[in-house]
């Protein structure tokens, strides 16, 4: 995968994927192993729209691979306030640095600046669109908890009409064999059929009853209701805790259940579901940082040693 | 009915829909060929009812990819020596560049200049092409 970019989470082939979550299980394994892997190589992180989970994921994977960073997480500082195009910008970056992480607001930046640029260019959210990285956040934690990939009755609950991440993994999670989703949400944040429509292999259920399918999931996806995709605010607070997880729903969930969330979230998991060993949300966090060293080492080509 | 000499050598575009036909003419910018130009409106057809024809009297490259997108029904003769020589059928273009525009408010095309952005065919049916960049659906909705 040397030079290559990553826009969306299908750049990558099922195959591809698999190479980047085992080269993750090695680093997961002896993490001091990889501490000078990207030793003399610069990553570039510009934030055109601040966030800094993200932002503090891509910078602490690559020191942790002895590698140094520059950037900017405020747009106004940045040359583009100045008013020189993307490209511009990007193509200079690119004679300082080896790979650039970009994040910004609007949709299909990532790739308009992608194709300015000779250096592996990672889309670290693009407005709505895409934001390859959390979808391998995703797959790498289910693969490490789960131990497969394949055969799961996942649950995605929440806002499924706007959640991107949600529709990222749908797509992502189809390319695996025995996969079956349940889609749980009100009637105003349904999953757009034009996502349902690219479903292929795996097969789902719609409902609005989060409690009835608990027993069923081997995985529940939370996900927070935003509010900017709302344009009445009405609609929004009363939408926006439609579902809680609680330690009460935990009851009916499985023993091996597993609860994942992309963070941050508001009010859709409740603090005492923490504890529960099935929480697994923090983990994911860690997983995040994880699964961005690898790829960067995979796009950087820099040595895996055994 | 107005009759208009046969053609010896040149393109006829046939089986425009009705009303279609000044659309595609300014689209392919026929109103800068130095050739003689004809088009026809309200040509009764047996199939169409009413039709539309385009006549060039002489072999130019024309744009099929904008005329597939205005009008996919149309067909485009070649004219040698006063007869049909090849038949072109006209398909919906599975990829256009620079004819559409994303209407997408949020989409980056809309505040960086792109030369010719990139549609792909979303929905034969529809008409609908997704934008390459955002992925948004646009309709073609014709040159204006
Ligand atoms: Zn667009």
């Amino acid at each position: 995968m040397i030079g290559r970019h990553l826009i969306e989470p299908r750049d990558c082939s099922v195959e591809e994927l698999e190479g980047i979550f085992q080269l993750a299980e090695k680093i997961i394994e002896a993490p001091e192993t990889y501490a000078e892997a990207c030793k003399g190589k610069l990553l570039a992180t510009l934030f055109y729209e601040p966030s800094t989970r993200t932002r503090f994921s891509f910078e602490a994977a690559m020191l942790r691979l002895g590698g140094s960073i520059i950037g900017f997480d405020d747009p106004n500082a940045s040359s583009a306030a100045k008013g020189e195009t993307l490209s511009d910008t990007i193509r200079t970056i690119c004679a300082y640095a080896d790979a650039i992480v970009m994040r910004h607001p609007r949709e299909g930046s990532a790739k308009l600046a992608a194709e300015s640029s000779d250096k592996p260019l990672i889309n670290a959210g693009d407005g709505g669109h895409q934001h390859p990285t959390q979808t391998l956040t995703d797959l790498l934690t289910i693969r490490q908890e789960k131990g497969r990939l394949e055969n799961l009755t996942i649950g995605v609950c929440g806002d499924l009409k706007f959640g991107r991440t949600i529709h990222s993994l749908i797509r992502a999670m189809d390319r695996y064999a025995g996969i079956r989703f349940v889609f749980i949400s009100p009637d105003e944040l349904q999953l757009p059929s034009y996502v349902k429509d690219e479903i292929t292999y795996a097969s789902y259920e719609e409902t609005k009853n989060l409690e009835a399918v608990m027993g069923e999931l081997d995985i529940l996806y939370m996900s927070r209701v935003q509010r900017e995709r709302f344009v009445s605010e009405e609609e929004y607070l009363r939408l926006k805790d439609i579902y809680v997880l609680d330690a009460e729903k935990m009851k009916k969930a499985k023993p091996d259940a597993m609860i994942l969330h992309p963070l941050p979230r508001v009010n859709e998991i409740s603090v005492e579901v923490d504890q529960d060993p099935r929480a697994k949300y923090f983990e994911q966090a860690h997983y995040g940082m994880i699964v961005r060293m690898a790829l960067l080492m995979k796009v950087l080509g820099v040595k895996e040693n055994d | 009915m107005i009759n208009v000499s046969k053609l010896k050598k040149g393109l006829v575009i046939d089986h425009i829909a009705a009303g279609s036909g000044y659309r595609i003419f300014r689209q392919l910018k026929l109103d800068e060929l130095n050739d003689v130009v004809i088009l026809m409106r309200n040509v009764p057809s047996r199939k169409m009812g009413k039709k539309d024809v385009i006549k060039i009297e002489n072999h130019i490259n024309l744009d099929l990819e904008v005329l597939g997108l205005i009008d996919p029904h149309a067909t485009i003769n070649v004219i040698e020596n006063g007869n049909r020589a090849k038949k072109i059928a006209l398909v919906l273009p599975k990829r256009v560049e620079g004819i559409l525009k994303c209407k997408n408010p949020r989409c980056i095309t809309q505040y960086e200049k792109v030369e010719a952005p990139v549609f792909y065919l979303a929905n034969e049916e529809e008409k609908t092409y997704r934008c390459s960049y955002c992925d948004s659906p646009t309709q073609f909705e014709g040159g204006e």
